[in-house]
């Protein structure tokens, strides 16, 4: 069971990486990429966020939408949830850990509107939620959680890789209307390119099926 | 309010060439970058975004003197997501293959920067019918564009256009371009080409990624 986890972990970063192969938060990934500690610090609040609101939003589509039927109130219920969460996130660092709060502060009222939040909310679901009925609430929960982490460490990897890669871009002297941003988004595309080698790593180093 | 009057046909051309959302505003990518590997899946996904844009803009700009200035946030939130909903509804029931292709993007139109971007910078101060129009002409212009995008990748990528085999024979297709580095190596090239063009039409516009949180922490970036 702890390698199924281990896999899920190492697959989430790896192979089904959000940025760069299931195209979540792609408005974060090159507005905020240019520099490495700012890209540390988004997708640290980023990880922080999609730890919180997966551990909320997968106890109330399990005890709370699905017996009573609103399975249907999914995107509404988890997007007021998630602003919430993000809003009660931003006070309460501010009230009591203030150097964590600086670290993070500024990134988090981005964080709302960043599709790999509601995103991962949602796939955890798709992806766990039938584990439920098989392995028990407990077990679901734990491997949500982790997925919810893993998708975050992928981010954090994406993001910090194209913030080194964009500073060579940047110096770099490219053809005319190229410059800037087509460039940036051509560099993304060899970026993930080398992503693409990693298909089939996860399965076969931890021999199990996802 | 604007002392001059706006044509109607200006603000519904507005949004496909002068403020066209994907290439010129740099807005909504990830769906763009997502659901170009068909030509089908972004005919759904403009179908789908501009009624979700026409309905919501329409209910904002008819609320707009009752919802109260400190919670439009979550006002707005509120009345896409329930418009997604029922996108979300109606394409399970009837475009069964399609909703399952498009998968998470569906409920993920409700964190669309382009239609919560309209909704604060459009339909919160104007008409209901200029609303109306503004939003059809934005969902036209994301429809053309992610349908330019689509044909790329889907003749290059699989040699076919809406299914239907278009390249000869012995055409060898370019896996990659359905594949997630095509995406990205063609949107870089399309904006690049727009650029371009332009540029010969001296209209060239500085781009900004993303919402509007994410450009005033560029701006505070660039100052320091």
């Amino acid at each position: 069971m702890i390698v199924k986890l281990a896999a899920i972990f190492f697959s989430m970063i790896l192979v089904n990486n959000y940025v760069l192969v299931k195209f979540l938060g792609i408005c974060p990934f090159l507005g905020v990429s240019k520099k490495l500690d700012s890209s540390l610090g988004m997708s640290g609040a980023v990880i922080f966020v999609m730890f919180m609101a997966t551990a909320v939003t997968f106890p109330i589509q399990i005890f709370v939408l699905d017996p009573a039927g609103l399975g249907y109130l999914q995107t509404i219920v988890f997007i007021l949830v998630i602003a919430v969460l993000v809003q009660f996130i931003e006070i309460f660092l501010k009230k009591y850990m203030v150097s964590l709060y600086n670290a993070l502060g500024v990134y988090l009222p981005l964080i709302t509107t960043n599709c790999c939040v509601l995103g991962v909310a949602i796939l955890v679901v798709d992806d766990y939620g039938g584990d439920v009925a098989t392995l028990g609430f407990a077990w679901a929960y734990i491997e949500s959680l982790v997925c919810a982490v893993g998708a975050g460490v992928g981010f954090m990897l994406a993001m910090c890789m194209f913030s080194c890669v964009r500073k060579r871009v940047e110096v770099c002297d490219a053809p005319g209307p190229m410059k800037g941003l087509p460039i940036t988004l051509v560099a993304a595309a060899i970026t993930s390119l080398s992503f693409m080698g990693f298909g089939g790593i996860v399965e076969n180093l931890f021999n199990v099926t996802l | 309010m604007a002392q001059e009057k706006v044509s109607k046909v200006s603000i519904l051309t507005n949004g496909i060439i002068k403020e066209n959302p994907v290439l010129r505003l740099v807005l909504g990518t990830c769906s763009t970058l997502a659901l170009t590997t068909s030509v089908s899946n972004a005919f759904g996904m403009g179908a789908a975004f501009t009624f979700v844009l026409v309905l919501s803009n329409v209910l904002i700009a008819m609320l707009r003197n009752v919802i109260p200035a400190k919670v439009h946030l979550p006002c707005y939130i509120v009345i896409i997501a329930s418009f997604v909903t029922v996108v979300q509804m109606v394409m399970q029931a009837f475009t069964q293959s399609l909703y399952d292709a498009m998968g998470v993007f569906i409920p993920l139109i409700v964190v669309n920067c382009i239609i919560l971007g309209r909704a604060e910078m459009f339909a919160c101060k104007n008409t209901v019918v200029d609303s109306a129009i503004d939003g059809v002409g934005m969902g036209i212009g994301y429809t053309l564009t992610l349908l330019l995008m689509s044909t790329i990748r889907e003749i290059l990528g699989n040699g076919t256009w809406l299914g239907f085999q278009v390249m000869p024979e012995g055409y060898v297709p370019i896996g990659i371009m359905t594949q997630s580095p095509g995406a990205f190596l063609c949107f870089g090239l399309l904006m690049g080409l727009c650029v371009w063009v332009e540029e010969k039409l001296d209209a060239r516009i500085e781009r900004k990624i993303g919402c509007q949180p994410i450009k005033d922490l560029q701006e505070g970036e660039d100052n320091k």
